[in-house]
């Protein structure tokens, strides 16, 4: 159960990365005033970067994705979350298996 | 998960146990399905040389999986961590908008507590709290019961793939590679509200996929967001002259 110093630093290095990512927004917009435009920017921000988190698998990975996509988002018109994603899932699998 | 949680002010506030049972109903799904891609990064970490305690600190102390993935696939002997944590600031570049995304919802929080909070801003947890702010109001308690569960997961079940070896090679046979995008666009369904969503969304999947095809790495995921956010911006604009 060793623990190499130089991996240690390398996760330290890793963390105080991505720690200075996830305070860094807050920190800055806290200390600005919010303009019509900056607030129209945030509030289209978080729909925008999920889309673009799933855009290239959505829409470039073939029709077995596109498809399972679609499935999902009808499924989670009507049912809870949960049974959602698990349709979503299955359908890929499913659609994987068809599309070869 | 104190009293002190909730707002001093507030009277009438529900109390945190409704708030951490809607955030433990709402985190689930996330947690289920991160766990096949936690067994994978501890495996991943045993095929690169780390001990048991190094796969589980690496997910205790980095907490961010994309990036994790990456570093295990860059890794070498001597560690290389000038790159390493390089590549982690741009793989997490996007936490910076989601930081000032999340920013107006947790502004009431104690200073104290919001810079600990954010620790835990992985991309799910970021997302399921931007859904409950959209809903109503986003208090810690239901943000730290998101939070905990995700995380010991995320740090256990690393740990056991480390252990386990050889338990998970290939998470596409069971679809649990589409699990995220799932999860993602149920979120993303809770988040339309109408036509005006439609504008930032298609810019951001436009700018997407085009970046994603002429550059590598994760910049796709920084050019959508910024596209989306120009398009909000201008809605903003127009939103002033009318």
């Amino acid at each position: 159960m060793a623990v190499d110093p130089l991996v240690l630093a390398a996760f330290a290095a890793m963390a105080g990365a991505t720690y200075f990512t996830r305070i860094a927004g807050f920190w800055l917009v806290r200390r600005i005033r919010l303009s019509r435009p900056l607030s129209g920017a945030l509030a289209a921000m978080p729909g925008a970067i999920l889309v673009a988190l799933i855009a290239p698998t959505v829409l470039t990975t073939g029709p077995a994705e596109s498809g399972a996509a679609i499935v999902t988002v009808a499924l989670a018109w009507r049912l809870p979350s949960l049974a959602a994603i698990a349709g979503g899932v299955a359908s890929v699998v499913v659609l994987r298996a068809l599309t070869g | 998960m104190e009293a002190g949680d909730r707002d001093p002010m507030e009277v009438s506030g529900r109390p945190w146990r409704g708030e951490a049972a809607a955030a433990l109903r709402a985190v689930a799904p996330a947690v289920a399905s991160m766990v096949p891609f936690a067994l994978l990064i501890g495996f991943l970490a045993r095929q690169n040389g780390l001990s048991t305690l190094e796969a589980l600190l690496m997910s205790a102390m980095v907490f961010a999986g994309s990036a994790q993935f990456v570093a295990l696939d860059l890794w070498s002997w001597p560690v290389p961590v000038a790159s390493l944590a390089l590549t982690t600031f741009i793989i997490n570049a996007r936490h910076i908008l989601m930081g000032a995304a999340v920013m107006p919802h947790i502004a009431h929080w104690r200073t104290g507590r919001a810079y600990p909070a954010l620790f835990f801003l992985a991309d799910e947890i970021w997302a399921l709290s931007m859904a409950r702010a959209g809903a109503g109001r986003l208090r810690l308690s239901y943000y730290a019961a998101l939070v905990v569960p995700f995380y010991l997961t995320w740090v256990s079940m690393t740990t056991l793939g480390h252990l386990a070896g050889a338990a998970i090679r290939d998470p596409a046979r069971f679809g649990f590679d589409f699990a995220f995008t799932a999860i993602f666009l149920v979120i993303l369904a809770a988040l339309w509200r109408g036509r005006r969503t439609m504008g930032p969304w298609v810019a951001s999947a436009a700018a997407a996929v085009a970046v994603w095809y002429l550059v590598a790495g994760p910049w796709y995921i920084l050019a959508g967001g910024a596209a989306g956010a120009a398009v909000g911006a201008l809605q903003g604009v127009r939103d002033d002259g009318g």
